[in-house]
């Protein structure tokens, strides 16, 4: 069932666009069926996969150095007070400007190249990971604080052994929220301006009114965001086993009887 | 069954002076200039209505004290920094650490874990609280009953001469509660232990001395000190005795609370 609902749900997904193509008689420069973008997947599919290989690469640096910069500057606000007070009002500032908004000015200073992209896929993922990891940090059950304070265990050790492990599971939903926004990161910034990859390959034949290809790349670009999420959550699952939600429950029916 | 090393040298347990106790809660003074001593090696049982600032007293005594003023010295007039194990009612195991290594938290803590010798003794300690084939167990698998025989372990580890507990067996299912606390009785003796409990029979099993706190701000009322060393059978006519007293005087005390939560 596990694999069988899904494929499925694809199916059905594809059958539903042939349907709207055939019902409504939609031009093919408006929405090709899913035949014509089929072709064009096969007859481009060594560019569309390099292409694809570049997209990947910028997603996937920027969830690296987005995640590492989150839960270093999460571990740092809530390890040192002063930082709280100035930092988090910057940090929620910041969030008022709209990525999309720096993605020109990043090409300008980074150029056309992965470096702007990787930035875009940075910032976008930053605030999440850094919100979702400050938050845990900052609910580690008092209990727990209470019985090392009692046990002579220093803030650093408490840190490491206690609130940085607490944390972890509201980490992993700040990861999946940026896993899911960490592609949309890359692809804004190589419409704005890029020597390649899927959004730079749209554009271009989104010019050339290639739309059958504009539809290969997108699909290309969505199976691989698909794939990434499912493997970061199934890699999350199996690095934090405690965290299970069933587990979760039982512990708190556990306490209640 | 351990030896005493095992076990942990809890030789020169201190008598526990606490002095000029004091919790303002919220515009209400919980408790003001109380004093309460705990005699050397034996275990004290406090005993109240919920809310009376009771286990405020004993995080006072633990050095958490969330604003509550006091002084706390032992019997030769010195703090007891460093000499005080504390469990509580949740069992505070860490869900991500296999039960040996929540048994060894404290040592983890202080970078002592690596230590065989004190790895031996919390083998020793897990199997003394029946847990050895659950040591590498994470807490999610095990029952309250064992996860709270974990925290006894844990407590254990620590190797403190004076342990406070606060409401230990609250959570657990009546044999449960029956069998830990033999066994507390048991591996806590020799040691100076505050026992902060709802249940009388529990306090009167358990407690050298059993008191209770009442009124508000709170007061202690005389120490009573049932015959016999702990644990005590609970088919004991002189313990039903006191228990129908102790029940009385709580019910006065819930009243003397309860006519101020009215108003």
């Amino acid at each position: 069932m596990r694999i069988v609902r899904p494929a499925l749900i694809f199916l059905g997904l594809i059958a539903f666009w042939q349907l709207l193509v055939s019902a409504t008689g939609v031009a093919a420069f408006i929405l090709p069926g899913p035949g014509p973008v089929a072709a064009a997947l096969t007859e481009h599919w060594r560019s569309l996969l390099s292409h694809a290989a570049i997209t990947a690469g910028e997603i996937l640096l920027g969830l690296l150095l987005g995640t590492l910069l989150g839960t270093a500057s999460a571990v740092f606000i809530s390890a040192v007070q002063p930082a709280r007070r100035w930092l988090m009002p910057v940090l929620v500032v910041s969030q008022a400007i709209p990525v999309f908004a720096l993605a020109p000015i990043l090409v300008l200073w980074l150029g056309y190249g992965m470096a702007s992209k990787v930035a875009m896929a940075t910032l976008i993922i930053y605030f999440p990971v850094t919100a979702a990891f400050f938050d845990g940090l900052r609910r580690t059950e008092p209990g727990w604080i209470d019985l090392a304070r009692t046990m002579g265990g220093g803030r650093m050790a408490v840190l490491r052994q206690i609130r940085i492990p607490a944390a972890l599971p509201a980490l992993t939903s700040g990861l999946r929220v940026a896993t899911a926004v960490a592609p949309i990161g890359a692809v804004v910034g190589e419409w704005v301006g890029s020597s390649g990859g899927l959004g730079y390959l749209m554009l271009h034949a989104n010019a050339r009114l290639q739309v059958d290809l504009m539809f290969a790349a997108l699909f290309v670009l969505a199976v691989f965001a698909v794939t990434l999420y499912f493997t970061v959550d199934a890699l999350l699952r199996r690095l934090i086993p405690w965290q299970a939600d069933d587990g979760l429950e039982q512990d708190t029916a556990q306490r209640l009887a | 069954m351990l030896n005493g090393s095992l076990l942990g040298a809890s030789a020169d347990p201190p008598a526990i002076h606490l002095q000029a106790a004091a919790l303002t809660y919220g515009g209400t003074a919980l408790f003001q200039s109380l004093d309460l001593t705990l005699p050397a090696g034996q275990t004290t049982c406090l005993l109240g209505p919920s809310g009376v600032g009771k286990s405020s007293l004993l995080r006072l005594i633990a050095g958490l004290a969330d604003g509550a003023d006091g002084v706390v010295l032992d019997e030769r007039g010195k703090p007891l920094d460093g000499r005080i194990a504390y469990m509580a009612q949740q069992d505070l195991l860490l869900p991500w650490l296999p039960l040996l290594a929540n048994v060894l938290l404290g040592a983890r803590l202080r970078g002592e874990a690596r230590d065989p010798k004190l790895l031996e003794r919390a083998r020793a300690l897990v199997d003394e609280v029946g847990l050895a084939t659950h040591s590498d167990k994470r807490p999610a698998e095990l029952s309250g009953g064992m996860r709270q025989r974990a925290a006894l372990a844990r407590t254990l580890l620590e190797d403190r001469p004076v342990v406070l507990m606060d409401e230990p067996f609250a959570a657990l299912d009546a044999i449960t509660r029956y069998e830990l606390q033999a066994l507390s009785a048991r591996l806590l003796q020799g040691r100076t232990v505050l026992l902060v409990t709802h249940d009388p029979l529990e306090a009167l099993r358990l407690g050298h001395r059993v008191q209770v706190m009442a009124g508000r701000p709170a007061t202690l009322d005389s120490p009573l000190e049932p015959s016999g060393a702990p644990p005590r059978p609970l088919d004991d006519p002189a313990l039903l005795g006191l228990q129908s007293e102790l029940l009385n005087r709580l019910a006065n005390a819930r009243r003397g609370l309860g006519d101020e939560r009215c108003a």
